[in-house]
């Protein structure tokens, strides 16, 4: 089928059903009573079969997390969430599987329907699932994926094949069992638990989560990609994710998210480290689909997100990319610290917000090391009567000399009732480097779509045209096959917004 | 080809159509031409049917079809076209791929196949040249940075590509140097034929010269107030539209 005949199709059906991945699946859980206390806390810790010293971790996180107060400096707004209202854990009840061929065939049909075959079988013969817009490693056969439905991983393809390579893509939960030096070496040593409110929580109740392990001088064979699933009610999901790239180390990681539509606001609180060291590089791509809520701005995700990254290698460098369709609220910074001399940092965002939704994202890049590099491109859409905000922080300090940075910053209005904000901060404490910030507004005009549909275009399509050109720069930072599905969902995200 | 009957617009409050009647058969190129505010403009953004404009009165038909019942992109599929006057940037998006799009949204409409990337790169390749076009315009955003000749060009370009029934070209030759102005007129008799008509909205009869009508009307506060032949052209160009104006009234 043409592109164009099938983004159509794509934003038809969607125009019926509004968010196409928002169906709940019926399978039986093990859900913990509502409230967080230590021993919610313990609770988690020992369904997980934790070690000791894990158990303080989190006992400490809980502390900390009980002494600080929700921050509120971003530019977004929401009725005070009740911490005592939500269930922390949710996870199949089927024991957890050993092989693929344990694994429900309930979650394996949900995969199925969202896109995301977990048959590496299926994945290998290029079978291809249905309904795949807007997901993610849809029967690409070079993808090993880690499936996380609420609480729990409830399977990762492809470990074998990674095995080999001495590559380890495991559930963090697994990795605190099996590669327990790695984790303890490395877990909260860039994000501290105590780091911000939504962070000391996560610490405290994460479940599960992707553990990544790069040895010396490997690239990973294929693109790794986690799809996380919000599914029970009431409930938060709070992953925890943990990437390394040892010495001259590559790998490309990628993860999508989707969750059913439902009338309350949910909870999703995740913290992601990675950690580069010496000449190794990390490519993160997120593409964030989570439930939006409807046209009024009831239900969707609450999406407070802490992600960053420590470039401690002399010349390591991490590449965020992320492109922020869904969520009720975001509130999401993915981050580099470059400590490592001539490390590199990079961000590339898109974000739309459309109806009531409200995002509050951007980067920090810290840099420390000498001859250091970073570069921010942010280009943010608003539409309907939505809030979208940049928040980015370029900060040199004084060791930093011959630190670079360069910052562009747009943002494309569609109709008269959004916002868009801009809010960079810079501090430099070293006179050798340079920062510079370039920033734009603009506006879809009517007559820019009027010559658009004289010239035989439909108004989605003129509309799809202008929003593509407006992110290209950011696009073609994603791995080739998610490129076009993240141009799907942009004009999906879209729909409605003019006319 | 086009029937107008008795048309009247008005923007906001303001009439400016008030009552324009016009026959333009199939293979006829007409020239509308009048003093500023006449309503010429106008003409072209209502046949094209932008929704700025309110129509008041009076029907179009274009071949057997209502024209004015359609939306926008249906009467480019039916082979409307319209040169804009001040033709619109779209940044970020690339010249060849808005063609390419629109194209396939035409050849759509019609149920024919679309054209592949390479398909279209060689058509529009060999049309640029025959513009004397540079290559690079096709790779740059739609009008971000052409000067005005350029853009001009470039509504030819799309012209054209898209091989409509009937183009209204508002005045395509403004800001055109005497070279580009043939290229421009070359480009439109290039199309002539019996299934090509046009309506050339101009102020001057130089394009004329290259681009000859068969008809020359004369519009004057929202109606037509005179047509003849091309010599009408000429002798708006001695004596201007004071003594045709005043006549009207």
């Amino acid at each position: 089928m043409p592109a164009v005949t099938e983004t159509i199709d794509t934003v038809q059906s969607l125009t019926q059903s509004g968010y196409k991945w928002g169906f709940e699946t019926d399978i039986e859980m093990d859900i913990a009573p509502k409230g967080l206390t230590t021993d919610t806390v313990r609770m988690i810790s020992a369904k997980k079969g934790e070690p000791e010293w894990l158990l303080e971790w989190r006992l400490a996180a809980f502390a900390a997390w009980e002494a600080m107060v929700e921050p509120n400096w971003a530019k977004v707004g929401y009725p005070k969430i009740d911490y005592q209202d939500i269930h922390y854990y949710a996870a199949p009840k089927r024991p957890a599987p050993k092989s693929l061929d344990d694994v429900d065939p309930e979650l394996l049909a949900m995969y199925e329907k969202l896109g995301i075959p977990l048959k590496e079988r299926a994945v290998l013969a290029g079978v291809e699932g249905a309904g795949m817009e807007g997901v993610i490693g849809s029967g690409n056969p070079n993808i090993a994926i880690d499936a996380v439905f609420d609480s729990v991983s409830v399977a990762t393809t492809f470990r074998d094949t990674l095995a080999k390579s001495g590559v380890i893509f495991c559930p963090i939960s697994e990795a605190v069992r099996e590669h327990p030096e790695l984790v303890r070496k490395y877990l909260g040593t860039v994000v501290p638990v105590s780091d911000n409110y939504f962070a000391a929580l996560n610490s405290a109740v994460f479940t599960d989560g992707s553990f990544v392990f790069i040895p010396k001088g490997v690239r990973c064979p294929m693109e790794l990609s986690t799809y996380f699933r919000i599914n029970a009610k009431n409930s938060g999901q709070f992953e925890r994710t943990l990437i390394i790239a040892d010495d001259g180390a590559h790998v490309s990681y990628l993860e999508g998210c989707t969750a059913p539509m439902r009338d309350e606001n949910q909870l999703h609180a995740a913290v992601v480290e990675l950690v580069a060291l010496d000449d190794a590089q990390i490519k993160y791509s997120t593409v964030q689909n989570w439930y939006p809520g409807d046209a009024n701005g009831r239900g969707g995700i609450y999406n407070f997100v802490t992600k960053r990254a420590a470039c401690r290698g002399a010349r390591s460098k991490v590449s965020w990319t992320q492109v922020e369709t869904g969520s009720a609220i975001t509130w999401k910074y993915p981050s580099c610290i470059l400590q490592g001399e001539g490390s590199v940092g990079e961000f590339y965002s898109v974000a739309v917000t459309n109806n009531r939704q409200q995002a509050d994202t951007g980067t920090k890049m810290i840099h420390i090391g000498k001859n250091t590099r970073s570069t921010i491109v942010s280009k943010g859409i608003s539409a309907g009567r939505s809030d979208n905000t940049y928040r980015g922080l370029v900060r040199i300090l004084p060791r930093a000399s011959g630190a670079r940075n360069h910052t562009q910053c747009d943002s494309l209005l569609i109709g008269d009732q959004c916002g868009a904000h801009t809010v960079p901060y810079i501090e430099s404490r070293n006179p050798t480097a340079k920062v510079e910030h370039e920033a734009t507004t603009s506006k879809i005009a009517e007559d820019q779509l009027f010559y658009c549909r004289s010239r035989g275009l439909s108004e989605e399509d003129a509309v799809g045209l202008i929003v593509n050109g407006f992110c290209k720069e950011v696009l073609k930072e994603l791995p080739m096959e998610f490129a076009v599905e993240a141009q799907k969902l942009l004009a999906v995200s879209l729909e409605g917004s003019v006319g | 080809m086009l029937s107008v009957n008795n048309l009247a617009a008005r923007i906001e409050e303001k009439e400016i159509l008030r009552g324009l009647s016009l026959d333009l058969p199939a293979g006829q190129v007409h020239a509308i031409m009048g003093p500023n505010g006449s309503g010429k403009s106008t003409l072209g953004y209502v046949l094209a049917g932008h929704e700025g404009y309110e129509v008041t009165g009076g029907s179009v038909t274009f071949g057997d079809a209502d024209l004015l019942a359609m939306e926008p992109e249906a009467r480019a599929a039916a082979g409307l076209f319209l040169a804009f006057q001040a033709p619109l940037e779209l940044p970020g998006v690339n010249n060849a791929n808005f063609l390419r799009t629109a194209l396939n949204a035409i050849r759509r409409a019609h149920g024919e196949a679309e054209l592949d990337a390479v398909g279209f790169l060689r058509l529009a390749r060999a049309e640029a040249k025959r513009l004397a076009m540079p290559d690079d315009m096709l790779k740059r955003n739609v009008n971000v940075g052409f000067s005005g000749g350029e853009k001009k060009r470039n509504e030819v370009l799309q012209m054209a590509i898209l091989r409509p029934k009937l183009a209204v070209l508002d005045e395509t030759d403004s800001g055109l140097d005497i070279d580009a102005l043939r290229i421009v007129a070359d480009g439109v008799n290039a199309l002539r034929g019996p299934e090509f008509s046009a309506l050339v909205i101009t102020h001057h009869q130089r394009l004329l010269d290259h681009l000859v009508p068969d008809r020359v009307h004369v519009l004057s506060k929202g109606r037509i107030v005179r047509s003849g032949g091309p010599e009408l052209a000429r002798e708006l160009e001695a004596n201007g539209y004071a003594g045709v104006v005043a006549d009207a009234a």
